[in-house]
């Protein structure tokens, strides 16, 4: 039977082909990122009301697979779809069978006997939200894995600053700190990039990665070049590799009184942000932490509102185009 | 709609978007004329209540996906007649869908319905309150709804179903 959608005015965010995963941010494009904000800021409406939930995801499983610690990331995905009325598990590596020496590959074949819609994982691992990808039919979502991507923290990311300052295009961005070991940076620069605001990363030499402009942005070593950014993200240190003895940096007191970002290096109308968990007094001083200008809460707000958005996204193809359609094959 | 108010005070238009909102909003302006009442006007968009958001194993879902829009209910509920004002009536499950919605915002004493075109083959017991027009059409016409406020032009559009014409032609 032919089909016609004739409904105009609703055409122009047109959708752009739908994506099953969630894997990394150069996945992504302009469009599919400003279509993830925007459902993520109806979604925040709907938790301003007394009554939080949706119906929305009602039936459908998400199995939350946490192989590495996590604590918001982990609590705002199984929050998020519980605001939509799907049924969440969280499984953690310790307690369960992984313990035991289960495979990632056969934990995930059986977890897909529960016919679950979305996995979402978090695994050190580099390429393990791929491989589940190639083993199931559930959607996937990378809730960070290893060095490589966290593409949801990302897109959380964008929309604090779009929330706090307004606008991304144009945006100046100074990512500060141990961007060698953060996957947070890596997806941070691609998602900037895909909505025109410019980073830089300023860091010890020995914590940035060589050849890291080559994904889109300007590196430096010198903390002053903070000075022209709209916003200043600060990374964590990873104090647990210093104890480990990798020498990247002399000292945490060293590097905080280099790199670590007082109040006294912040210029008035600057926002701050942390992907967390803070260290306070090494590379971010409590005092800007705790700052007006500071959007480290409002950052985890973001992130229940932007995960609801991701699973929405994943589990409806997106918004398809309503513009006028005939499909021409069935009528021919 | 004035006639059956008992007080227009307790009176709230919800438009469903898309086309419902400016609906409501010159139902709104014609009551503001006649009554020099101006009553409530909220905005639902349902997009999050639909019954067709389905997939399973990458299948697509029955229908598109409509571009979420904003909803705005910025005043209480409770107490209050809320007349739903849509364009087009035809299964009736957008209306159970926004009665849905607004019952997850508050407590409404009574809800009605108010549509410009009721094109019939209800697929729910649901009935309006307020008709423009009763149009009988056959499930594969479509009706199509332009409004100043969002396609240039006011006019409804029956759009005869394509199909049958091919047939006939070829």
């Amino acid at each position: 039977m032919a089909e016609i959608r004739v409904i105009a005015g609703d055409a122009q965010t047109a959708a752009a082909a739908p994506k099953r995963h969630l894997i990394s941010i150069e996945d992504l494009n302009h469009e599919i990122v400003e279509r993830l904000l925007a459902t993520a800021r109806n979604f925040s409406r709907s938790l301003e009301r007394e009554m939080k939930k949706l119906p929305t995801l009602r039936g459908r499983t998400i199995v939350n697979l946490v192989y590495e610690s996590s604590t918001r990331t982990a609590s705002s995905f199984e929050l998020a779809a519980k605001r939509l009325s799907a049924d969440v598990m969280t499984l953690r590596a310790s307690g369960s069978s992984v313990e035991k020496g289960e495979s990632l590959r056969d934990t995930i074949r059986t977890l897909t006997a529960y016919q679950p819609d979305v996995i979402v994982i978090r695994h050190v691992q580099i390429g393990a939200p791929k491989l589940i990808a190639e083993t199931t039919s559930a959607h996937v979502v990378n809730a960070g894995d290893g060095k490589h991507q966290h593409p949801t923290q990302a897109l959380l990311d964008l929309y604090t600053m779009q929330e706090a300052l307004g606008h991304l295009a144009g945006l100046q961005v100074a990512i500060v700190g141990d961007v060698l070991h953060s996957r947070v940076a890596r997806s941070l620069v691609q998602a900037l990039n895909l909505v025109d605001a410019s980073t830089i990363c300023i860091g010890p030499p020995a914590l940035i990665p060589r050849g890291f402009e080559q994904i889109g942005c300007e590196v430096s070593s010198d903390i002053s070049r903070i000075e022209t950014a709209d916003v200043v993200y600060v990374l964590r240190m990873q104090q647990e590799r210093i104890a480990a003895g990798e020498n990247f940096v002399p000292s945490l007191r060293e590097y905080s009184a280099r790199w670590g970002i007082s109040p006294k290096r912040l210029r008035p109308g600057q926002v701050v942000m942390h992907p967390g968990p803070i260290n306070r007094g090494v590379e971010i001083d409590p005092r800007v932490a705790d700052s007006p200008g500071s959007l480290i809460e409002a950052q985890v707000r973001s992130g229940l509102v932007v995960r609801m958005a991701v699973l929405y996204d994943l589990l409806t193809q997106g918004p398809v185009s309503l513009a006028p359609t005939v499909n021409m094959n069935e009528v021919a | 709609m004035i006639e059956q108010a008992d007080d227009l005070e307790r009176i709230a238009l919800i438009g469903i978007q898309t086309r419902g909102v400016p609906i409501a909003e010159r139902l709104r302006a014609l009551i503001a004329e006649r009554t020099g009442h101006i009553v409530d006007l909220g905005i639902i968009d349902i997009t999050f209540y639909r019954d067709d958001v389905q997939v399973r194993g990458g299948e697509a879902p029955l229908h598109p996906q409509p571009v979420v829009r904003a909803t705005s209910l910025d005043f209480p509920l409770e107490g209050k007649t809320c007349i739903l004002v849509d364009d087009v009536l035809y299964t009736g499950r957008t209306i159970r869908a926004a009665i849905e919605a607004l019952f997850d915002y508050g407590r409404p004493e009574r809800v009605q319905l108010a549509v410009l075109i009721d094109r019939g083959h209800r697929e729910l017991p649901i009935r309006p309150d307020y008709v423009g027009k009763n149009l009988p059409t056959s499930r594969r016409e479509s009706i199509q709804v332009r409004l100043t406020e969002v396609d240039g032009e006011d006019a409804v559009l029956l759009i005869p179903a394509l199909l049958e014409e091919v047939e006939q032609d070829g």
